[in-house]
């Protein structure tokens, strides 16, 4: 794909956020597609593709009344949606469709409509991880990490550390669900939830949604809102057990998206004002940062300690205070992306003065995948 | 509530009867002589499909794990730590630690572990891995 060739027209989250009891999974789709038709002053008939995950593009499309000529139900999970978009891209470009919907979904807290989380018995994680004792992914997207720790010298402060400055981005964040400030003391005293991981290193589970909308950046320029361009993307994808890591302490699926999103959008690490990195829990951020490039390996805790990723930091990272703080449905990649539309717009909460490209990074199960979207509002 | 146990599959079948016979099996390339894990008929580093299975040494390195504190009714001994270890023969695998308290002090990374069988059904022993003696 060309730099700057496709653009994101219509952006949103659902409605409400956090608790929505009156809300089903395919509903919560619903309203973030409609309130991204709303911003794009598009109706469903102009919709010709629709992506999604979760659900199967085929509920969303009958849904909403939509007859696309591109269906993608990539569902590779919580960067799914870095992946939409990508392929949106290539799906514009190669003219399968005009103006493509991804949308996002989930009940996660209040489970209206929402499927079960499992293995079967006979599959991969069924026999080789499932029979020791795993509950959920705060026992399993954790367990390579003391292993990160130890080959680096760190601490639980480390990781403690990262939950207290994404802390300070939420409390700008009206939308947040958790804005008052904490210390590293609070984080390392509340409640343990799978050593050395307590609850405060870990994503909030709440209900909501969010919608993109892409279209041409010719026809970009039509729409009710400042575009916001794709320069680059990239995906991969490395292991369904998260024990069979090719490297315990580095995400190899993060390397291979990020290079080539960085090498598609023809930037530097300098030229990036903004990053989003996927925290499901409070490592992520760590690895993202090296994996992507932006610290070498075992120094990312010491550049989000010396202040670089907070509010009137070199790289703001995570600025509506992340899966940690602003809310998480179990898929979250989808707000990850909402918030770097909103700082490529310049309408975020916590804007970040100036910012012209924006790296998204996703990640999907326990290190089982990844997304890179790199946005600018400039079409280059 | 009965342990979530594995069912087999016919490429996994070897590793579970192996288990249930007191020995962990891995599996190695003919060809480039790689070991893996889990069992798959080919070998996943250059693609042959002559592989052999043979039985592993048993001995591991504690080489991460978290200590699962939230409930799990079929475990029931939270808190436990769920382990990977790396195996002598080089892959790794996820397992719990026997035989050991399920503290951070004693459950030290690269401490050297064995494997031991825990029967959990007339099809199923879990290889586990206790503190090398």
């Amino acid at each position: 794909m060309k730099p700057g060739s496709v653009a994101v027209v219509g952006a949103a989250e659902t409605t409400k956020m956090g608790v929505i009891p009156d809300q089903s999974v395919i509903g919560l789709h619903a309203d973030a597609a409609l309130n991204a038709m709303a911003d794009a002053g598009l109706k469903p008939s102009d919709i010709d593709g629709v992506a999604t995950a979760g659900i199967s593009p085929t509920e969303l499309a009958w849904y909403l009344g939509i007859k696309p000529t591109y269906a993608d139900g990539t569902s590779v999970g919580g960067c799914s949606f870095m992946l939409h978009v990508r392929h949106a891209a290539a799906a514009i470009a190669a003219g399968h469709a005009k103006t493509i919907l991804v949308t996002h979904g989930e009940s996660g807290k209040s489970r209206v409509g929402a499927g079960r989380f499992g293995a079967a018995p006979s599959s991969l994680a069924g026999q080789f991880e499932m029979p020791y004792g795993p509950v959920g992914p705060p026992s399993m997207f954790t367990v390579p990490v003391l292993r990160y720790l130890k080959t680096y010298g760190l601490g639980e402060e480390d990781l403690a550390n990262v939950a207290v400055v994404q802390r300070e981005w939420a409390a700008k964040n009206p939308r947040a669900t958790f804005k008052d400030p904490i210390t590293v003391d609070d984080v390392l005293n509340s409640r343990m939830i799978a050593w050395p991981f307590r609850i405060l290193m870990c994503c909030l589970v709440t209900d909501g949604g969010g919608a993109l909308i892409l279209t041409s950046a010719d026809r970009a320029k039509d729409f009710p809102t400042k575009p916001v361009y794709v320069l680059g993307t990239g995906e991969s994808v490395e292991t369904p057990l998260v024990s069979q890591m090719y490297d315990a302490t580095s995400s190899t699926a993060f390397r291979i998206s990020g290079r080539k999103a960085f090498e598609e959008a023809g930037i530097k690490h300098a030229d990036v004002d903004h990053l989003m990195v996927y925290d499901a829990f409070a490592h992520l951020p760590l690895y993202g940062l090296e994996d992507l490039g932006f610290c070498k390996p075992g120094e990312a805790a010491a550049f989000i300690r010396e202040g670089n990723t907070r509010p009137g930091g070199k790289l703001p990272l995570n600025t509506n205070g992340g899966g940690l703080s602003y809310m998480h449905s179990g898929m979250y990649g989808m707000y990850a992306l909402q918030e770097s539309v909103r700082q490529m717009r310049g309408i975020a909460p916590a804007q970040v003065p100036g910012a012209k490209i924006s790296v998204c990074q996703g990640v999907g199960g326990m290190f089982g995948a990844a997304g890179t979207v790199i946005f600018g509002n400039e079409r280059p | 509530m009965p342990r979530m146990l594995p069912e087999a599959t016919p490429e996994t079948r070897h590793f579970w009867d192996g288990c249930k016979e007191g020995e962990l099996r891995l599996q190695r390339c003919t060809a480039c002589s790689d070991s893996y894990f889990p069992p798959r008929p080919f070998c996943p580093k250059c693609g042959s499909r002559d592989v052999e299975a043979y039985k592993a040494s048993g001995d591991a390195i504690l080489w991460s794990y978290v200590i699962n504190h939230r409930p799990r009714p079929d475990m029931g001994t939270e808190p436990y730590a769920i382990a990977v270890v790396k195996l002598a023969e080089g892959p790794t695998m996820m397992t719990n630690i026997v035989d050991c308290p399920q503290t951070p002090e004693a459950l030290r990374l690269d401490m050297p572990l064995t494997v031991s069988f825990s029967k959990q059904s007339d099809d199923i022993s879990l290889p586990l891995f206790a503190p090398a003696k």
